[in-house]
C-alpha cells in the first residue's frame, strides 16, 4: 500500500499500542475481563494489521512463517508441561496445587500463568501462520 | 433499560441476518457478519459475560471478518444465482420449526431455578476465591477447574492450523528446495 500516507502512519500509530494491548489483557486476565485467547487473537490482529499495511513480505521478514509454527506447537508443549511438571511433583496432571506444596494458591497462580501464556503463545502464531497461508495463496493465483 | 437496548441489538440482528441472506455480493456478506459479531459482543456485554463479548468482539468481528476478506481474495465476490430448491427450503424451515419448539423447554432468561445454576456452579462461586485465589472466575474456570478442556481447545486450534498450513502453505517447501539448490 505505497502512497497511503494516512493509513500508514495511523497504523504506525497503532501497532504499539495494540501489542501493548495484548500483553495486558494475557498479564492482567486473572483480574479483569481476558486471558490467552483474547490476548493471543489482538496480538495476531496487530501483526495481521501490520501485514496489510506495510506488505506480506515485510511481515514475513518480521514474523518469519517457520517460527511461528514452531511457536505454535510450543505454546502447545508449554500447557502440557505444566501438567507432566505436576504429575512429577507428586500431584495429578494440571493440578497446579503440587507446583507450591507449602502455598497452594501460589501454585495456582503459576501455573495459571504459564498456562494462559501457552494459550496466548499457541493462538497468536496459529492466527498468523492461517492469515500468511491464505494470503500467500491469494497472492500466487 | 436494558431491555430496550436488547431490543435493540435482537432487531439489528435480524435485519442484518436478512440482508446477508438477500446480498448476492460476498464483500458485503462478510462485512455485514463481521457487525452481526460486534452486535453480538454488544449483546454479550448487556448480559455481563464480558469475556464471552471479548473473545467475540476479537474473533468473531476481527480476525475471522479478515481471514474471510483473504479467502474472498481468492475467489469471485459474486454469489452465483441457483434456482430455489424447494426441497432443501423445507428442510430448513422444519428444522427451525423444530429447534424453536426445543426452546418451549428451556428455563426463561435469568432463571435462578435453571439448572445450571443449581448444579456445580454454587461450588465454583463460593470456594474458587479460597481454592484459587484469582478475582476474575472466569479465569480460574477456564485455566484450572477446566484446565483439561482449556488444552484440548488448545490443540484443536493446533491441529486447524496444521490442516490449513498442509492445505495451503504445501508449495512453500518446494519453492524452498528450488532456492536452496
Amino acid at each position: 500500500m505505497k502512497g497511503h500516507d494516512i493509513l500508514r502512519v495511523t497504523a504506525k500509530a497503532l501497532i504499539p499500542l495494540i501489542l501493548l494491548f495484548g500483553l495486558y489483557v494475557q498479564f492482567h486476565g486473572d483480574f479483569g475481563p481476558g486471558g490467552g485467547f483474547q490476548a493471543g487473537v489482538i496480538f495476531a490482529a496487530a501483526i495481521i494489521l501490520y501485514a496489510l499495511i506495510f506488505g506480506l513480505d515485510e511481515a514475513k521478514e518480521a514474523v518469519p512463517p517457520r517460527a511461528l509454527e514452531l511457536i505454535a506447537a510450543l505454546g502447545v508443549l508449554l500447557y502440557g508441561g505444566v501438567g507432566i511438571v505436576t504429575m512429577v511433583k507428586g500431584g495429578t496432571f494440571l493440578a497446579y496445587n503440587a507446583l507450591d506444596p507449602a502455598h497452594p494458591t501460589h501454585g495456582q497462580h503459576l501455573g495459571i500463568l504459564l498456562v494462559e501464556l501457552g494459550v496466548g503463545l499457541t493462538v497468536t502464531a496459529v492466527m498468523c501462520a492461517i492469515f500468511f497461508a491464505f494470503a500467500d495463496r491469494g497472492r500466487r493465483s | 433499560m436494558p431491555e430496550l437496548v436488547n431490543i435493540a441489538l435482537l432487531s439489528f440482528l435480524v435485519v442484518i441476518t436478512v440482508v446477508i441472506i438477500r446480498s448476492r455480493d460476498l464483500f458485503t456478506a462478510v462485512m455485514l457478519s463481521g457487525i452481526f459479531s460486534l452486535l453480538c459482543a454488544g449483546l454479550f456485554t448487556v448480559m455481563d459475560a464480558v469475556d464471552v463479548a471479548f473473545t467475540e468482539a476479537a474473533v468473531g468481528a476481527g480476525i475471522s471478518t479478515v481471514l474471510m476478506l483473504a479467502a474472498l481474495s481468492m475467489t469471485n465476490s459474486k454469489e452465483k444465482v441457483h434456482p430455489t430448491n424447494w426441497g432443501a427450503l423445507i428442510v430448513a424451515v422444519l428444522t427451525g420449526a423444530l429447534l424453536v419448539y426445543g426452546t418451549q423447554d428451556m428455563p426463561a432468561y435469568g432463571d435462578p431455578g435453571a439448572p445450571v445454576h443449581n448444579h456445580i456452579a454454587k461450588r465454583y462461586i463460593e470456594t474458587s476465591l479460597v481454592e484459587i485465589d484469582v478475582p476474575n472466575m472466569v479465569t480460574s474456570l477456564l485455566a484450572s477447574y477446566r484446565g483439561f478442556d482449556t488444552l484440548g481447545e488448545t490443540t484443536v486450534v493446533l491441529t486447524a492450523c496444521i490442516g490449513v498450513l498442509l492445505l495451503l502453505g504445501g508449495r512453500r517447501r518446494e519453492e524452498d528446495d528450488h532456492e536452496g539448490s
